[in-house]
């Protein structure tokens, strides 16, 4: 068997079958960490139980018990989960050696399904850019090509999984760090309806925005993967108590007489050549395989990029409050704290621990939450939302899925944006109005550019519509051009 | 518009060391991205409701039921300082 | 009232602790003994990723409240998150309801040296409690298990204008939350605490003077002479041309008088914004109406009723409804007996005197209304005296026996047949027969001494009616 290269799916199968064991699989890949890792700079945190913890999986099957439909697949966790006895960073100083008591629910899901935690995954600091580079433990390098960013945030995620550093892989995406860096590197990735996926556990961005899901190889492993961390947790009063769809089993690839929207705003110009070709493609396939083209608009795009990070900073300077050197993370080395001023306590300390990027939206939100810019920014930005998420409500009255591209270009170099901020936020200009809506979201690999750069193509469907979003996911995967197409790392 | 004096008074407020470097950036990227982010002033928002959340669902409540899943010295496991199981911080009075 | 010439305006904020089994937003006891840092987890120690989630039955206890103080309840409101920095504050913000609060608009009303006063509510919200820091000189260390405990602020109207109505205030809100069992009331641990807002103004003046907050004040004895002493501080700075500081003070109630604690120049601006984690807090009619039908009948109302339909005195009336417990007490000891007056001067007199020396609450007590009020039912029916009977209660508090054991063991049932007070007659008449003849001879003031030595014969148990007739058939000769 093809350990490399196998599904979530079939390692599963396998193990569960006794044909491999859950210690050989995670000592293959172990071994894949240690070979490749060194290039690509994808893990913060290797987890050195993970042969033992794969062990018990086969101890279990020994005994005759479930071990779970993922039983011995090696994971990784991108380092936003909280991981309990596992160090957890967000890829910040601030966390010091946070070592969380607790799982999120997210990774006790999974765990509960059988799989091997391998190692917490890098990704933007606090999940806060497009492009991996904000890491506090360094930049992550695009298994495809290592000049180039892997996307961002969840760019260890995103370069472990194409790599296949290890077989599955669940990040977090607040305003396309699923989607982004899963059409960057070539994978699958899926945002899931807010509310969908509980956030208990998840080092918080912006509460309002934030969703968990897979970034993996296939979309049966996604729509798996899916389907077994969704639902409502008792710890999170926002999941909805929403009966969870058999994704996996109910996956189809016939999209005859379904609606494809084309959402006319994101094909209006600006676009890569390559990334134009590969959506108008995509569309052709659809049709052929007998699906419906309709154009939809929704005029209020061109506003979603301010909106999005007025309300996700305005959040997050409340959210990253909690890092102050009290209870846990990094303090300033004070010597003698009887000296020591409160506010200096504090400023210091924060000061020191966040990076750059942070500290510059910490600082954005707090003016937008400050008396005398609240209405003019906080609350403005929230009725535009209502706004937006209205526009969407009437699209998906028209389709059902819209087809578009996730971002205006393959990835670029490292270091070629990361000194313009805004130029680096105006990337994500097709990808917020997923997290402002609250809409399911996914990237599927359709395209490589003549630089052989992956691109993915973006679904998106109405509130809990991911079956819809997923099932035309597997038809595209199915008549993918670049389908057994791998990164040159490999 | 976001000028150094803003910067102090924000950062004051959100409790952040900055060098005299990083405020004068600051100052031009806020100013740059807030300009840039004034254009959302020309939406008619006349009437609407803010959107705090895309989930507006009926929310749900927690029994009252007491469970203790952890112990203090746990909770204190990863503090900078502390004495016993207290958290211990400089002099606030 | 005119104080030297000026008028005060008292406003009070009351933090009340809800009595739940567990904290505003997760599982953490809240039990006031625990060990440091024992009733905390990730969520109350602000981890990261962790969520809040509402308890139901803080929600319950506050709309209650709310409720009980004449309060429109909202139908959706919303927590919001005030941020600044602490120690004891795990997040970085507090989560409490700021411009959309559960309750609003409500009065409560209560008496002052008699007479009826009407204060209005402007607003009860809820919120999570701080944890508690533990100065020294050299560093302060902070416990997290009050963090997150869950609070019901209430806020009157600046509509107080003496210390008396003030602390007046602060009983009966007391008195209410205690009736309602959402809180035990306890000024001294900190489950309710009290802030009182003060200002002076010239007599006649509509125009407020700069308020005064003093802080954590933990009795409502303290209260009054706090307000008082504020009163006459804030007078004489305005005589003297002063200018008062809108500041915090707390009471020293060593010294009897406020300190200065912070000026409030600095004014912090804690960003409000509705938390997203949270989703407002939405409430039925149907929920609204199901609390208001298991509330109970407040203080006010019950005394009220104790007097027109009892015939109660309003003083026992006010007396017995100052606790739930001992109005339920009242009640069901006059269920008993049917004798309302003697129910209430027998709790009023002979059972609040024994709770108070044994320092015991009502619901403690060894007596309970059912054997209270058997024992009034004896007395009526004839079967003991009133002396006998506080004997008899005597008894029975020591030994918690029901009356019925206490007469018979002790063998003290009336005796009211005539035959046989006649025999005990006979036996004192003839051992007295120089007072007899004395009396027979006009020396007639002599009959208290008769029945003074029948009632000692018979240890106190001849019925007095009988023994005064037949002893006065028996002197005649």
């Amino acid at each position: 068997m093809d350990l490399t290269h196998a599904s979530m799916v079939e390692i599963a199968q396998a193990v569960r079958s006794k044909k491999v064991s859950a210690k050989e699989v995670a000592n293959h890949y172990k071994h894949r960490i240690e070979k490749l890792d060194k290039q690509l700079n994808s893990f913060i945190t290797v987890n050195d139980q993970a042969e033992t913890e794969a062990a018990k999986i086969d101890e279990k099957i020994a005994r005759g018990e479930d071990p779970g439909p993922l039983a011995g697949v090696p994971f990784g966790v991108k380092d936003m989960f909280c991981t309990r006895g596992l160090k957890t960073t967000a890829a910040s100083r601030i966390l010091g050696g946070f070592v969380p008591p607790y799982d999120a629910t997210v990774v006790a899901r999974l765990k509960q399904a059988g799989i091997v935690v391998m190692g917490k995954l890098n990704l933007d600091e606090f999940a806060m850019g497009s492009s991996n580079e904000t890491s506090a433990f360094g930049a992550v390098k695009n298994p495809w090509n290592l000049d180039c960013v892997p996307g961002g945030s969840s760019g260890g995620s995103a370069a472990a999984q194409a790599a296949r550093l290890v077989a599955g892989t669940v990040g977090t995406d607040t305003g396309g760090s699923i989607r982004q860096p899963a059409s960057f590197c070539g994978i699958v990735g899926v945002k899931p309806t807010y509310g969908r996926v509980s956030r208990y556990g998840i080092v918080a961005y912006a509460s309002s925005l934030d969703q968990a899901g897979p970034m993996v190889s296939t979309v049966q492993d996604a729509a798996l993967t899916l389907e077994l961390i969704s639902g409502r947790d008792e710890r999170d009063s926002t999941t909805a108590e929403k009966k969870v769809p058999a994704f996996s089993k109910d996956l189809s690839t016939n999209v005859k007489g379904m609606k494809i929207g084309v959402l006319k705003e994101y094909m209006a110009g600006g676009l890569h050549p390559d990334v134009e070709k590969t959506v108008q493609k995509a569309m052709e396939n659809l049709k052929s395989m007998g699906a419906e083209l309709v154009e939809v608009s929704a005029p209020l795009t061109e506003h979603a990029v301010p909106i999005y990070y007025l309300i996700a900073t305005s959040e997050a300077s409340s959210n990253l409050a909690r890092y102050d050197g009290v209870r846990f993370g990094h303090r300033a080395d004070f010597g003698n704290l009887s000296a020591v001023e409160l506010d200096q306590f504090y400023s210091r300390s924060r000061g020191e621990g966040f990076g750059d990027e942070v500290k510059r939206r910490i600082m954005l939100g707090t003016y937008c939450l400050s008396s005398g810019y609240y209405d003019a920014y906080y609350s403005k930005a929230c009725q535009v939302r209502r706004l937006i998420r209205d526009q969407f409500d009437d699209v998906f009255k028209k389709c059902d899925v819209v087809l578009s591209p996730v971002s205006t270009h393959p990835a670029f170099k490292t270091g070629e944006r990361i000194s313009d901020p805004l130029a680096m936020y105006l990337n994500d200009i097709y990808t917020v109005s997923t997290n402002l809506a609250g809409l399911p979201g996914m990237s599927v690999p359709f395209g490589l550019s003549k630089e052989r750069l992956p691109i993915g193509v973006q679904l998106t469907a109405g509130h809990y519509e991911e079956q819809k979003m997923l099932n035309v996911a597997a038809a595209l995967e199915a008549v993918s051009p670049v389908k057994g197409e791998k990164p040159h790392v490999i | 518009m976001i000028d150094p004096k803003t910067i102090a008074h924000i950062a004051k407020l959100a409790r952040l060391e900055v060098s005299a470097e990083e405020a004068s950036r600051y100052s031009g990227d806020l100013s740059k991205a807030l300009g840039y982010f004034e254009q959302i002033s020309k939406v008619d928002t006349q009437g609407v409701e803010p959107l705090v959340t895309p989930s507006e669902m009926q929310p749900f409540w927690r029994e009252d039921e007491a469970k203790r899943e952890f112990t203090a010295e746990e909770m204190t496991a990863n503090a900078p300082e502390k004495m016993g199981n207290l958290f211990k911080v400089p002099p606030v009075v | 009232m005119s104080f030297r010439g000026y008028e005060a305006v008292i406003g009070i904020e009351v933090h009340v602790q809800l009595k739940t089994a567990s904290k505003m937003f997760c599982a953490d006891a809240t039990e006031f003994e625990a060990g440091d840092n024992e009733n905390t987890s990730p969520v109350s120690v602000g981890m990261p990723g962790t969520l809040p989630v509402v308890n139901k039955k803080a929600i319950e206890f506050s709309i209650k409240t709310g409720l009980a103080l004449g309060c429109e309840i909202r139908k959706k409101s919303v927590f919001a998150r005030k941020n600044y920095f602490y120690p004891d504050l795990p997040k970085g913000y507090q989560i409490s309801q700021f411009d959309l609060p559960l309750c609003e608009n409500g009065k409560i009303s209560f008496k002052v040296d008699g007479v009826e006063k009407t204060i209005s509510i402007t607003r009860a919200h809820m919120e999570e409690d701080a944890g508690k820091s533990n100065h020294s000189g050299e560093y302060t260390l902070i416990n997290l298990n009050r963090a997150g405990m869950p609070l019901l602020e209430i806020v009157s109207g600046p509509d107080m204008r003496t210390p008396a109505e003030a602390a007046e205030y602060g009983r009966t809100i007391r008195q209410i939350v205690r009736y309602l069992d959402v809180c035990d009331g306890n000024l001294e641990e900190g489950s309710m605490r009290c802030d009182c807002n003060v200002s002076v103004m010239k007599e006649g003046s509509t125009k407020f003077g700069t308020k005064v907050e003093i802080k954590n004040i933990n009795s409502f004895r303290f209260v009054e002479k706090a307000v008082e002493f504020e009163i006459d501080r804030q007078i004489d700075l305005v005589e003297r041309g002063e200018k008062i500081l809108q500041e915090t003070r707390l009471w020293d109630p060593d010294k009897n008088k406020t300190f200065s604690m912070r000026t409030k120049e600095d004014a912090q601006d804690y960003r409000y914004f509705p938390d997203p984690d949270l989703l407002p807090v939405t409430v039925t009619d149907a929920m609204i109406a199901k609390f208001r039908s298991e509330l109970p009948e407040l203080p006010l109302a019950r005394a009220k009723r104790f007097v027109s339909a009892h015939g109660l005195p309003e003083y026992d009336a006010l007396v017995l409804t100052s606790e739930k417990e001992l109005a339920d007490f009242y009640e069901a000891t006059t269920k008993v007996c049917n004798n309302h007056k003697a129910s209430s001067n027998w709790i009023m007199t002979e059972l609040l005197r024994e709770l108070n020396q044994a320092n015991k609450e009502i619901s403690q007590s060894p007596i309970t209304p059912e054997m209270l009020g058997r024992l009034i039912g004896f007395i009526d029916e004839g079967k003991i005296s009133g002396k006998i009977a506080k004997a008899v209660f005597a008894e029975m508090w020591v030994s918690g026996k029901d009356p019925d054991t206490v007469i018979k063991e002790k063998n003290l049932v009336q005796i009211s047949d005539a035959g046989a007070v006649e025999k005990i007659i006979d036996e004192v008449l003839a051992a007295n027969a120089q007072q007899v003849a004395d009396y027979r001879g006009g020396r007639t003031k002599l009959f208290g001494f008769f029945v003074g030595a029948v009632m000692k014969a018979s240890k106190g148990q001849a019925n007095p009616d009988v023994v005064n007739k037949v002893l006065l058939e028996k002197l005649k000769g």
